[in-house]
């Protein structure tokens, strides 16, 4: 996209960094709003204000990088199993 | 009139949609269409004519069949899979090929005759044919590669089904009846048993057939693939191993290999695959809790899974059948020209995602209230940890990289007008059970005493997800596509058992060449004396006898089995002339 105007509003800068925002006050609003609503605590620690939010935001990070580590051993090409058969000719892949 | 309801009673709803799957083949043009849709919908009807209990009785050797027994449960299970039958038909009934409709149909037809049978042996028997029918929906997709997953489907799912009628066969034996009824895995029969109904949930350590298989389907088998086997084995577990403590474990394991793998996977649909196995986990894991709360959540999940899981599904597919690729990094930005399909894949997303205002909001805190009602704090937390991960990779994942992310160029049309309606359909359906669950919670099997929006709940799981997406979008430099696929345990078999195999084949091969020379010598010293005794006039009889000669030592080459039975005979023989 030559002009970023010319892209569907959805995706030019301007509305990006609004999203970004609005997205950034939401979440503000939903540890903010535990103040009101109370906890659903069952185990003492769950309870605590905001540790909705950073349980979620810390067990991501945990599996992104758990995933990100496994990586390394278990990522392989995307013809790994399939190239003793695009080699060997005596299948029609 | 009381005989016309007796005779309902009796039917067995499966057999309405064996028999549309029959006749799918020869119907021609709206009639076809019209025995894909309407079957499914008496389908649906027939489900609820069956009443509870032992319905039909057969004697069978010494025992009892039950080809048909019902209970709320078993109604819940059969009439999501008729639904779906109805749905998937509606979305592919234009696109796909007719041998693949008639598969699905037989297919969900064995998935319903499961649901209601009331004996093992039954159960057995539709477990084998949904093993047979599913077979043939992957291998509709019609690609080298399909052909290849599907075989190696069908191989998991026969070997699975002999573990699992090996354990039939001894918990009869033992117990002896044939009902189904609650087990324990505490002697080898029993452990057959959860084994060959684990082996369809996709637990470890052979998950990995889910993933191989289904993302190689076509757009639409892949639909139908999503719902059945891995339900089925929810409600046989529900039926034969409620309360089993392994399961918990079994499905905290399933949830997260199912987060990890997605999270590293690039094919759109094989990243949904391994969310199918990661939410069967929630399943199976509440299985394990056992109590009446957590069988009602694994039962309402099952249902609203099925549901928004579809609906990923199609609209995964819809992307596919349009633009004809199968990857993340090949697609992108399609929002513009595919927003029914975009709308439709998030309404699925935020439903699996289990957001406050959907279905899996109402269905998969049952689980964990179960949980955290049991003082099961490590696994209360380990499941919301889970949950955080689900929306991280499903629930954002997947949409991000299809519809928004970088501007593929491609321009697709949006979904053709019946895959928009069954998309549609399902995403109403995951609003509906989010928005107003109670229809489907007088429907589960125990009394529900449950509240799902309490603000405080509602709240912790705003939280949770918000953060999680907050996450993604830090994260997402970590998170770059690539083109590569994931070592699995399916190593051990694509790659290790292959070339062992091979290796073992070519040295059968040498072994059986030896084996032929030796026993053509061996013949040849005993051909005279049975002559003389089997044929005592050796008048022209050279030729017969040495053409059928020909004939035995052309069929032993036939394999190995064959030459076993050369063996014994030889070997029979022998005994027979001393």
């Amino acid at each position: 996209m030559t002009n970023p105007k010319d892209d569907h509003w959805l995706v030019r800068p301007d509305t990006i960094r609004l999203l970004w925002r609005v997205f950034i006050a939401i979440l503000l609003v939903a540890v903010a709003v535990q103040f009101l609503s109370g906890s659903d605590g069952h185990f003492g620690i769950d309870g605590w204000i905001g540790f909705g939010a950073v349980y979620g935001f810390l067990s991501c990070l945990a599996m992104v990088l758990v995933a990100k580590g496994l990586g390394a051993f278990l990522k392989r090409p995307d013809d790994h199993y399939t190239k003793d058969y695009d080699a060997g000719g005596a299948h029609d892949d | 009139m009381r005989e016309a309801r007796t005779m309902i009673e009796w039917l067995q709803p499966a057999f309405i949609l064996f028999l549309a799957a029959l006749l799918v083949g020869p119907a021609r043009g709206h009639l076809r269409s019209a025995v894909i849709l309407v079957a499914p919908l008496l389908t649906l009807w027939a489900i609820w004519q069956v009443p509870d209990g032992a319905v039909v009785t057969l004697p069978f050797l010494d025992y009892q069949l039950t080809p048909l027994a019902g209970s709320p449960l078993r109604r819940l299970f059969a009439t999501i899979f008729a639904l779906m039958a109805f749905t998937g038909g509606l979305f592919a009934f234009r696109q796909a090929r007719w041998q693949e409709l008639a598969a699905a149909h037989a297919y969900a037809a064995g998935a319903i005759g499961c649901s209601f049978a009331g004996d093992l042996v039954t159960l057995f028997i539709y477990w084998e044919i949904m093993a047979l029918f599913s077979t043939l929906v992957v291998l509709c997709g019609g690609t080298p590669a399909a052909r290849r997953a599907g075989f190696r489907y069908a191989v998991m799912h026969l070997v699975g089904g002999v573990v699992l009628m090996v354990g039939i066969v001894g918990v009869i034996q033992q117990t002896g009846t044939l009902a189904v009824q609650p087990l324990r895995a505490v002697d080898p029969a029993t452990w057959m048993v959860l084994i060959g109904l684990l082996v369809n949930a996709a637990a470890p350590p052979v998950s990995a057939w889910l993933a191989d298989a289904y993302p190689e389907a076509s757009p639409t088998g892949s639909v139908f693939l999503s719902a059945f086997t891995t339900k089925t084995a929810v409600l046989a577990l529900i039926l034969l191993f409620p309360g089993e403590p392994v399961l918990i474990g079994v499905g905290l394991y399933m949830v997260m290999y199912g987060i990890i793998y997605a999270l590293l996977e690039n094919n759109v649909r094989r990243i949904l695959a391994y969310s199918i196995v990661n939410q069967v986990g929630f399943m199976v894991c509440a299985i394990g809790i056992g109590t009446e709360m957590a069988l009602n959540g694994a039962a309402a999940h099952a249902f609203a899974h099925i549901i928004y899981k579809a609906l990923l599904l199609m609209s995964a597919g819809t992307v596919v059948y349009r633009t004809g690729k199968n990857l993340c990094t090949e697609v992108g930005g399609l929002f513009r020209t595919m927003p029914l399909t975009a709308a439709c894949g998030i309404i699925g997303a935020l439903a699996i995602s289990g957001f406050p205002l959907t279905s899996g909001f109402t269905t998969k805190t049952m689980i964990s209230e179960a949980a955290a009602n049991e003082h099961l704090g490590l696994v209360y937390m380990l499941l919301a940890a889970a949950s955080a991960g689900v929306f991280l990779h499903a629930g954002i994942k997947f949409p991000w990289f299809v519809f928004f992310q970088k501007d593929s160029g491609l321009r697709p049309k949006d979904a053709p007008w019946n895959m928009g309606l069954a998309m549609v359909i399902f995403a109403a359906l995951c609003i509906l059970i989010g928005v107003y669950p109670q229809p489907l919670y007088d429907l589960l099997p125990y009394p529900v005493d449950y509240q799902a929006y309490k603000a405080a709940k509602v709240v912790y799981y705003l939280q949770l997800l918000l953060f999680s997406g907050l996450a993604f979008f830090l994260l997402l430099p970590l998170m770059r596509r690539t083109r590569t696929v994931s070592l699995d345990f399916d190593w051990l078999w694509r790659v290790v058992f292959a070339r062992a195999g091979a290796g073992g084949y070519a040295a059968l091969g040498a072994l059986r060449g030896g084996l032929e020379s030796a026993l053509r010598e061996l013949r040849a010293l005993l051909r005279r004396p049975a002559r003389a005794l089997l044929a005592p006039k050796p008048d022209g009889d050279d030729v017969a006898e040495s053409a059928r000669d020909g004939l035995i030592a052309r069929d032993w080459a036939i394999g190995a089995a064959a030459l076993w039975v050369a063996v014994l005979f030889i070997g029979y023989m022998v005994a027979y002339f001393l």
